[in-house]
């Protein structure tokens, strides 16, 4: 484990040319060196998705540039853009069919909360009511620097993420459910319109 | 515009299909594009006299619209004659005019042909219920295919003669029409960070009363 070698025996040895790593660093460098988005865009976020992913941006220089159009193959959902009542369940369906690990940023105001559509009738006011979000970017849409910083942040987390232990990444935890219910169509709204374990309005008192 | 007025147009329209009935619907907006009002029974005939007759050929319809018009009543003001204390006297009086509510579907038409438009007509439904029934005019123009759908979905118009009538936008076991006026979603309010106009008046009704802590209750106006 890399808590147990000392960083300044580590650099040390480095300098003498012994190259010393931990299983959780390698095996962390390795999934945050590739990850494969799934491909798939909602509305104007997808616009600046795709621009990341182009040259100008080049989201290649992250490990992150392979689109995947299954979600068998996919370890990253960029939900990007507004998700209307009617495409949530198929959202939740595909991440439900993504392979473990896998992680999810909520790309612009839409995802993260509905955006200016929340108070509409048919727009979904947040895509972590269904699935867990791990990175969120706010924007309308964001920048590809934002995407960038996103996927940065998220490569940070990986990073972080122990293979073992109390707080070990969620793959590694059969306790932790991947699949989640999909909402079904009601009468007027999703039926149920939040999934409680994973989400939890917020709550303000105001006079 | 075509070269036509729409006077000259439901001229011919009228003694091409014998018995319809025209209205020229004005409009006093800034757009000024008036409309013709054509009557449910004769509307596709119309519709196919519009789009083949050579003068007209208006042979693309690049829109169709819904739109819901609420019952309304007018007031207004008469001079009624009545007799008081022996003496006949004007009196002013009140009187409110009820105009039941009802559905209109809207058609924008250009030509390809000759390069003019848009010519616009609309159809009325009797009335405001779920049923509400109006022709297709799908037969004539393709292009309002969906269109025809999507106002069926959204204001609850049955077009009869469409060859696929089913909710588009929404989901299939959605109830109710979302567009109409006196449509009222699901309460689902959670939260709101800067709540204004309705949506204040509904996050009100959600919010906890914070009791008063900081003092400003106790202070009394000086006499």
């Amino acid at each position: 484990m890399s808590g147990q070698i000392d960083e300044g025996l580590r650099s040390e040895l480095q300098r003498q040319g012994i190259w010393v790593t931990s299983m959780q660093d390698l095996y962390n460098w390795g999934r945050r060196s590739s990850i494969w988005p799934l491909q798939f865009g909602l509305a104007c976020c997808a616009i600046e998705m795709i621009a990341t992913a182009a040259s100008r941006y080049d989201l290649a220089r992250f490990g992150g540039e392979i689109f995947r159009p299954s979600p068998r193959q996919a370890d990253l959902m960029i939900v990007a853009g507004t998700v209307t009542k009617k495409m949530a369940p198929q959202i939740v369906r595909l991440y439900n069919q993504m392979p473990d690990p896998k992680y999810v940023i909520s790309m612009g105001a839409c995802a993260i909360s509905g955006g200016p559509f929340k108070q509409g009738y048919n727009v979904l006011k947040g895509i972590d009511r269904y699935i867990p979000v791990d990175v969120y970017i706010p924007g309308c849409p964001p920048r590809p620097e934002a995407l960038l910083h996103a996927f940065m942040e998220l490569q940070r987390k990986i990073d972080e993420q122990k293979l073992t232990g109390v707080g070990r990444a969620e793959h590694l935890n059969a306790a932790q459910p991947s699949e989640f219910p999909v909402p079904a169509f009601g009468a007027h709204d999703l039926e149920p319109p939040a999934n409680p374990d994973v989400f939890e309005p917020p709550k303000i008192d105001r006079t | 515009m075509t070269v036509e007025s729409l006077e000259q147009i439901k001229a011919r329209a009228e003694a091409a299909v014998p018995g319809s009935e025209i209205d020229i619907v004005h409009n006093p907006g800034p757009s000024r594009q008036s409309s013709l009002l054509i009557d449910n029974e004769h509307a596709l005939a119309v519709a196919r006299f519009l789009r083949i007759d050579p003068g007209l050929r208006l042979d693309f319809c690049s829109n169709v619209t819904g739109v819901d018009w609420l019952d309304r009543t007018v007031k207004k003001t008469v001079k009624v004659k009545k007799v008081i204390d022996g003496v006949e006297k004007e009196v002013d009086e009140t009187q409110a005019e009820l105009f039941p509510g009802y559905l209109e579907a809207v058609y924008h038409l250009y030509s390809m042909t000759h390069k003019h438009g848009p010519v616009i007509i609309r159809m009325r439904t009797a009335d405001r219920a779920d049923g509400a029934r109006l022709p297709s005019l799908t037969p004539t123009w393709r292009s309002a295919e969906f269109q025809e759908r999507e106002i069926f979905d959204l204001y609850g118009i049955r077009f009869d003669g469409h060859p696929d009538l089913r909710r588009i936008l929404m989901w299939d076991e959605f109830v109710d029409h979302p567009m109409r006026k006196d449509y009222r979603e699901p309460d689902d309010y959670e939260y709101e960070p800067t709540p204004h106009d309705d949506v204040l008046e509904r996050a009100k009704q959600h919010y906890t009363a914070r009791p008063q802590l900081d003092g400003a209750e106790n202070i009394i106006a000086q006499e």
